[in-house]
């Protein structure tokens, strides 16, 4: 049998009901696991107790026959979705000794299926960041080669999957902040379409933008988290309905657009080759391949770096080391809000939340704002459009596999690596990194993945082609 | 191009200081970002009527409020100082 922490949630699910393990023995699985490993790895930036009476109402639980899936499952959760009682820091200084004063609507959905919290997980500052480096508490390893990032921002919960320190996690997703660690690690991610999964209890970044998603190690496991989580909650307005969009039929065989000419150039050899390969094999298996041309996701990450900023300067001016967080104190009312917010936040926060003052100030706004959502909506048509001859547009998650600690220190060549996911925030579809292969660096195996959009609420779209690529 | 200046000032709106050993290269940076998103600014964008937003209501009933207190304490257990069940702040007006 599989190692009880290396199971993916299905295999976990049936071993349960099987009585081949327990929910104590699961749970200690993992726990030990991710004591053993974390000094290594970071992943978790705090490791929970075991919670006796959670544990023993799940055994009884699956023992009356009666249990939701997930029942019993140890589960990570990123350090920016509350957990009632528990320390939520965005893993920023900031806010290191907040206590989450309720729970998040996908925390209490979790609560009622019986689902385990096995700890909060290491990320880049409020979620800002694609390497975990931004941190306020060091960053985490990739546990495929430690000398190279997780990616980011949901790095740590990548890495407490992907080195089988809990069964699944929860990550968050503004730009690609899912599905790029999940690339890296060779995992699924899943950025659901925005409003399928309430944002009340996660702590803001881009409200625009952010959707909360599961990394899990296969396919099955991220449908199971994402049915678990899903839908409309009156403390979210921004949460959908379903058939909001329209009821879209998921065909057997799929139609796969692809951007070839937004892949002629800055795409690792290996990584297009590996993709070329991928595709192959879905058009081998009965789907078809579809050229599309989506013009303005040339601009899109500029538009990105304009609206993602301007959101997050609005967002965190609410930490202000008034009611909560770091209270540093001066002469002044305003040196109070200064030296808390100038403590508080990292460089990487500093540098976004000038930046989108910047670009919100009189004079400005217009040519950045207002142009950069004018270009969100065009780019949004340009999505819809090529829908209409393709049920999924693919490209790879990232064009290069996981880069080394330190490699990219000038802001913008971090940025440069949300290229081809950001598209799915701004547009709010739905997208998927699959794992599509290996590509060797420096003598290392590392996994890269591919990435699927598909047109709102069509979630199924992206779980059928995902099931196809393996 | 983006002045010494010019970020010292954002830093003041937004309430954050930027030290002067870290202004240069924090102005060169933001300089390389705006450069980037800059490219916006000559991006022609299709002509055409704006197409409306579809809108639909979010608003929602009131509902039956909760006991009035019931989160106080907890929330009042993260004021960095408190009086009772008061926030201490300092000062804003005074009568000098």
């Amino acid at each position: 049998m599989t190692k009880a922490n290396e199971m993916t949630i299905v295999e976990a699910v049936r071993a349960l009901r099987a009585r081949e393990l327990t929910v104590r023995e699961l749970w200690d699985a993992c726990s030990a696991a991710a004591r053993a490993k974390n000094p290594e790895l970071n992943a978790y930036l705090e490791i929970f107790d075991a919670d006796d009476t959670a544990i023993n109402s799940a055994q009884k639980r699956i023992g009356d026959g009666d249990a939701p899936l997930l029942c019993g499952i140890p589960i990570a959760i990123k350090d920016n979705i509350l957990i009632e009682g528990k320390i939520a820091s965005a893993a920023s200084k900031m806010l290191a000794n907040y206590r989450a004063t309720y729970d998040a609507t996908v925390i209490k959905k979790l609560k009622n299926t019986g689902t385990l919290f096995i700890g909060r997980t290491n990320m880049d500052e409020f979620a800002m960041g694609s390497s975990t480096e931004h941190s306020a508490f060091g960053p985490t390893k990739n546990s495929h080669d430690i000398s190279r990032v997780p990616g980011g921002s949901s790095g740590g919960s990548a890495v407490a999957v992907a080195a089988h320190l809990c069964i699944a996690a929860l990550g968050s997703d503004t730009g690609g902040s899912v599905r790029q660690p999940a690339a890296y690690t060779g995992l699924v991610g899943l950025k659901p379409t925005y409003g399928a999964v309430s944002r009340s209890g996660l702590i803001a970044m881009g409200s625009s933008l952010d959707q909360i998603g599961p990394l899990t190690k296969t396919i099955e496991d991220a449908h199971v988290l994402y049915e678990t989580i899903r839908g409309i909650d009156i403390l979210d307005s921004t949460t959908i309905p379903d058939g909001l969009y329209g009821v879209l039929a998921s065909p057997k065989h799929l139609r796969v657009g692809v951007p070839w000419r937004l892949l002629e150039n800055g795409v690792d050899a290996d990584v297009l080759t590996t993709f070329n390969t991928t595709l192959a094999h879905l058009t081998d298996t009965g789907h078809t391949l579809v050229d599309v041309e989506l013009p303005m996701s040339s601009h899109a990450l500029a538009a990105y770096y304009v609206i993602m900023p301007a959101e997050v300067s609005t967002n965190l001016a609410r930490l202000d080391g008034m009611r909560y967080g770091l209270a540093e104190r001066g002469d002044t009312l305003l040196e109070d809000y200064i030296k808390s917010r100038t403590e508080g936040f990292g460089e990487e926060t500093r540098r976004r939340i000038l930046l989108g003052t910047f670009v919100l100030s009189s004079g400005y706004i217009d040519a950045y704002y207002k142009k950069a959502d004018a270009a969100r909506a065009v780019l949004r048509r340009e999505y819809e459009k090529a829908f209409e001859s393709c049920d999924v547009i693919a490209f790879p998650t990232t064009p290069s596999p996981a880069f080394k600690f330190g490699q990219k220190s000038d802001p913008l060549s971090m940025y440069l690596e949300d290229i081809f996911t950001v598209t799915a925030n701004l547009t709010g579809m739905p997208a998927i990194s699959v794992p599509m292969g290996m590509v060797e660096r420096e003598g290392k195996n590392l996994p890269v993945g591919i990435h699927f959009t598909a047109p709102h609420q069509s979630e199924n779209s992206l779980f059928a082609i995902g099931e196809a690529v393996y | 191009m983006a002045t010494t200046e010019d970020v010292k000032k954002l830093a003041a709106l937004a309430r954050i200081r930027v030290e002067d050993s870290e202004l240069e290269k924090f102005t060169s940076e933001f300089d390389a970002i705006l450069d980037y998103v800059g490219q916006l600014e000559k991006l022609e964008l299709p002509k055409g009527e704006k197409v409306k937003p579809t809108l639909r209501n979010v608003m929602r009933v009131d509902g039956e409020p909760h006991a009035a207190g019931k989160y106080t304490e907890k929330l009042a257990e993260q004021f960095p100082a408190r009086d009772g069940d008061a926030l201490v702040v300092k000062q804003i007006i005074t009568h000098d």
